[in-house]
């Protein structure tokens, strides 16, 4: 069975599903890559933050009454650090507001270190059924040049535990990292898919604008393998993880079938989702929102208005439909031209160019199978380029 | 009025960037034209895009007031001018409106191919000519040189030249005096019939048409009905003044003076420069010689990138038309372009100009194809169509190449000025560009060269070319000498397959296959890579010259996007989206306007 058929029967068993998100924006110091809604702090004010979380919770469980949840993600900024009585309360509080719907997945981001692998355990407890660890590189000089603080051992070992201590376990790992060779990730990624985790989540290292690996790259002091070199990694990553049974299900994301993750499927099928916390964004229905990104704004706002949203507007049917299907096409599976024409109103012939579509159909970047569109293995690679000549609204 | 006697007219001439705006603000600063605040660098340069290049590009006339150190005040009229080439008619007009010039020449640089051109100019309008020597701040300045420079080459009398640095303000009180005691006096009668020479007109928003004049008799007063000899029309004057730079109301203008009018003139091309203003009553006996019309060199098509623009950009060329009337259009259509303008230009300074004008001013987004010449083609008879000349202004309608009795191409006799060093590579270039060299004279460590060339070698890059390999410090100027016939053929450009009409050329069978291969190559670096490989082929008829591939794209894709991660990616297709609404597609292909424009100038690897 083939990732697009097993999803769809997932789909069918919760006719409108709803996802959690909770973003905690603390780390322990900032990575030089990256450009998450992530914060350094001395002190963190627990129970404040225990009560600001749960009040836009609860704002927003208002306004998606009889709704159980499909999914929670814990993401970050750092969200191990959190205690895991915090974490417990937030899920208590999101049960008490929502339910859970059967089979709920609950994940966690966590840091691969041994401070926080400690804590696996009572995170198990308070209800955590997933995690996704840090892991980033299995090569300690890789590891310092990302400004981790963990070495291989130390990951490993945390990979060791989190393995015991919850059902299901993912890893990221970052490559196309300056001068690394194919033949080096090739043996890197052997080894990754070797310790038998259900999902993985692979990234090629792109230098975002606003980090430390920004500044470097303009002043020409870091430069990351590109053209022939980055499209030749991403090709073997995916073979690798199709000959080792966890293909691609999305652009950077591998799972065994069914081991998917259902949070971030929500998405990319552009299905609802709640966001609470600093920075978290949200679909609800019609309405985007965004919540103030600074911690402290962040709890000002809560303070002030019981909710953290700092923007909240109705996206018209055809942004709609233009998230959809640039969400959707980053998925093996595609989008189904028919849904995503119901819910913007917006028929189906203008939502692709069909001229631009045979074209790619033609060079073997597409398929369209009734009503579904998919962009084929050999496009994936160049999906930013197909998007902007297939999408027509 | 001013008397006669303490009136001096004056043009700032030189070489491009010698230093005449700049000597035009001490001037006008030490005078007392402006206040420091109001003060600007080439304050006179007033046009956003001779600000930001730092080149004069209009002439501009100012009245000073200056009180000499006999204790006399004296009206000096002073006219800056531009020194690029391609603004030439620009000095020869400033120049018939005056007595004398000051010749302003770089201590560093010292004589350059528009000082000479300018300056015999001037001496044909037997003007008194003061030579000044300017930048002498610079390391790098050596006026005595400059001075024996002056004698040598250009002939007239240097002793006396004043010595400056417009920059710091050195040698503005000697220029002035230098000004009042070397420039005559004007002359004229102010009983005698009004005769007044049309040197100017541009479009005010506020005023509408404004006229420079200088009056050579009588007197022109606001409420006179005036007569235009050449054109033919009458007009009743509303306003006459003059520029301290700020404009400022006269109740007239005497013999001698120069200064402006305003008469309710709707649009530029009613006022033809070098035409005589006299009275309808009591007219003039005898009108002015008037100026040589100036014409069109380098012609392109412009096309506007989105074709709903067209009538915006048939409205802003008309508008721009209306102050500048050195350039021509007519209306073009491209198969691939759409509909769009042919236009001719006075060079590709010019050109470029304009194109920034429309761009930036009236916020068009243009397509400018290569730029050619006209070409004379004899045709044979055919069985339809009795044998005939026809006038090409555009490789588009190239005729079929078998009714082609003949081509004919315009040429120029071009005059380089370089210093010794880069002669050879100098002549290299002429000689690539199939020149004819007609002499060769070395003057005091530089070389001067005259060299007969094709025109449409010269449109093509060759300016740029001979910056870079002189460094800048070879100067050009040239005139036209005629039409001859050549071994010209129609070059087409193939990308995909396709023709793309925008970018064929005409050129000298000896250079096609050149100059295609280098076209391919450039185009290779310029055009994005596809989803599929791109071939791209010169072609001569059916005869493919020259070809390059490019690959196909390998990789294009976001690592990441999360649920917060929507926007921004929405963000980011708008804007793909948006950059792809200013590509043209030629057999699937997206070219980007830039590719257009960067192949076009080849010269810059
Ligand atoms: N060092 C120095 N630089 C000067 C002096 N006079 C002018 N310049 C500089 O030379 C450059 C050209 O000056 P402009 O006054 O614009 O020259 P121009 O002759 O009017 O140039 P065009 O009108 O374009 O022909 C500017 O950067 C001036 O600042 C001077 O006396 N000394
Ligand atoms: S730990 Fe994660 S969120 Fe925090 S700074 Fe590093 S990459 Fe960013
Ligand atoms: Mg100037």
């Amino acid at each position: 069975m083939n990732h697009a058929a097993i999803l769809d029967e997932q789909r069918s068993d919760s006719v409108n599903p709803l996802a959690l998100y909770v973003h905690w924006p603390f780390c322990v110091s900032k990575c030089p890559y990256c450009d998450f809604n992530s914060h350094v702090r001395d002190a963190v004010d627990i129970d404040a933050w225990r009560d600001a979380i749960i009040a836009d919770l609860v704002h927003e469980a208002a306004l998606t009454p009889g709704r159980p949840l499909s999914s929670i993600f814990f993401g970050g900024g750092t969200p191990s650090l959190m205690p895991p009585a915090l974490v417990a309360d937030i899920l208590a509080a999101a049960d008490r507001h929502w339910g859970f719907a059967a089979g709920i997945e609950i994940t966690l981001e966590a840091n691969p270190s041994s401070v926080e692998a400690a804590r696996f355990g009572d995170l198990a407890a308070a209800g955590i059924n997933r995690v996704s660890l840090g892991l980033q590189a299995l090569d300690d000089g890789a590891l310092a040049f990302l400004g981790r603080a963990h070495d291989v051992g130390e990951g490993l070992a945390a990979l060791d535990v989190a393995q015991d201590a919850f059902d299901r376990v993912s890893f990221d790992l970052i490559y196309a990292r300056p001068d690394q060779k194919l033949a080096d990730w090739e043996t890197e990624l052997a080894r990754a898919l070797a310790f038998g985790t259900g999902h993985l989540s692979l990234y090629q290292l792109t230098i975002e604008p606003g980090t430390r690996f920004s500044t470097l790259a303009a002043k020409g002091e870091l430069t990351i393998p590109g053209g022939d070199e980055a499209a030749d990694l991403f090709e073997t990553t995916r073979a690798m993880t199709t000959a080792a049974g966890l293909p691609a299900y999305e652009i950077s994301n591998h799972a065994r079938i069914g081991e998917e993750s259902r949070h971030n499927l929500t998405y990319w099928r552009y299905g609802d989702y709640v966001g609470i916390g600093p920075g978290a964004h949200g679909r609800r229905g019609k309405a985007a929102s965004e919540r103030h990104k600074k911690p402290e704004n962040y709890l000002a706002a809560v303070a002030r208005n019981a909710h953290g949203i700092k923007a909240e507007a109705d996206l018209d049917p055809a942004t709609r439909a233009t998230e959809a299907l640039l969400m959707g096409l980053r998925l093996a599976e595609g989008v189904d031209l028919a849904a995503i024409a119901a819910d913007s109103g917006i028929a189906q012939g203008n939502l692709i160019d069909a001229r631009a579509a045979d074209q790619l159909a033609a060079l073997g970047l597409l398929t369209r199978d009734g009503t579904r569109v998919t962009v084929t293995e050999a496009g994936m690679i160049l999906l930013d380029a197909i998007l902007p000549r297939l999408v027509a609204i | 009025m001013t008397d006669l006697s303490h009136i001096r007219n004056f043009s700032i001439i030189a070489h491009i960037d010698h230093g005449k705006s700049t000597l035009a603000d001490r001037l006008i600063q030490q005078t007392g034209g402006l206040t420091e605040r109001e003060m600007t660098s080439q304050v006179l340069d007033n046009m956003e895009i001779e600000q930001e290049r730092g080149i004069t590009i209009k002439a501009q006339t100012v009245r000073l007031n200056y009180v000499a150190n006999n204790g006399e005040t004296y009206e000096l009229n002073l006219m800056d001018t531009p020194g690029h080439v391609d603004f030439a008619y620009e000095v020869s007009r400033s120049l018939a409106a005056c007595e004398g010039a000051l010749l302003v020449v770089d201590a560093a640089q010292g004589v350059e191919a528009q000082t000479l051109a300018n300056v015999y100019q001037s001496i044909e309008h037997d003007h008194e000519i003061v030579p000044v020597i300017n930048k002498i701040d610079l390391p790098a300045a050596d006026p005595e040189r400059v001075r024996t420079e002056i004698e040598d080459i250009i002939g007239i009398d240097a002793s006396e030249a004043v010595l400056t640095s417009a920059k710091s303000g050195i040698g503005i009180a000697e220029t002035l005096e230098a000004i009042v005691a070397k420039i005559p006096p004007p002359k004229g009668d102010r009983d005698a019939p009004l005769k007044a020479m049309l040197v100017d007109s541009w479009y005010d928003p506020y005023l509408g048409v404004v006229i420079l004049v200088r009056v050579i008799d009588g007197v022109l007063k606001k409420g006179l009905r005036v007569k235009f000899m050449q054109a033919g029309t009458e007009h009743l004057i509303d306003r006459v003044g003059c520029f301290r730079p700020k404009i400022e109301q006269l109740p007239e203008l005497g013999p001698g003076e120069i200064g402006f009018i305003t008469a309710q003139i709707k649009e530029v091309a009613q006022t033809a420069v070098g035409d005589t203003i006299t009275t309808v009553v009591r007219p003039a006996a005898k009108a002015l010689p008037g100026f040589k019309q100036v014409q069109p060199v380098v012609f392109c098509g412009m096309f506007p990138v989105d074709a709903a623009d067209f009538e915006k950009l048939r409205e802003s060329i008309s508008r721009l038309r209306l102050n500048d009337a050195s350039f021509s259009f007519e209306m073009e259509t491209s198969a691939a372009l759409g509909f769009g303008f042919r236009c001719g230009f006075l060079g590709l300074l010019h050109l470029e100009i304009i194109q920034e004008r429309l761009t930036r001013e009236y916020d068009l987004d243009l397509i400018t194809t290569a730029p050619s010449v006209v070409y004379r083609i004899q045709l044979n008879k055919s069985r339809t169509d009795d044998a005939r000349e026809i006038m090409l202004h555009n490789p588009a309608d190239y005729p079929d190449p078998s009714r082609i009795a003949s081509i004919e191409e315009p040429w120029i006799k071009a005059v380089i000025y370089t210093p010794d060093e880069y002669l050879g590579s100098i002549l290299k270039l002429c000689q690539d560009r199939r020149g004819v060299q007609k002499d060769l004279t070395y003057v005091g460590g530089r070389a001067q060269v005259t060299y007969e060339l094709p025109l449409n070698e010269v449109v093509f890059d060759f300016y740029d070319r001979l910056k870079s390999i002189s460094r800048g410090y070879a100067s050009f100027d040239y005139e036209q000498i005629g039409l001859r016939e050549g071994d010209l053929v129609k070059m087409n450009i193939l990308v995909n397959a396709e023709p793309v009409d925008a970018l064929s050329m005409i050129v000298h069978r000896g250079v096609a296959e050149a100059r295609g291969r280098h076209m391919c190559e450039r185009l290779k670096d310029l055009i994005p890579r596809h989803l599929f490989k791109v071939p791209i082929q010169a072609a001569i008829g059916g005869k493919v010259i020259a070809r390059e591939t490019i690959a196909a794209m390998r990789k294009d894709v976001t690592a990441k996007c999360y649920g917060g991660d929507i926007s921004r990616k929405k963000k980011l297709l708008d804007k793909q989206k948006k950059g792809k609404a200013r590509m043209r597609e030629y057999g699937s292909v997206s070219i980007p306007q830039e590719a257009f424009i960067a192949a076009l100038r080849m010269g810059e690897e």
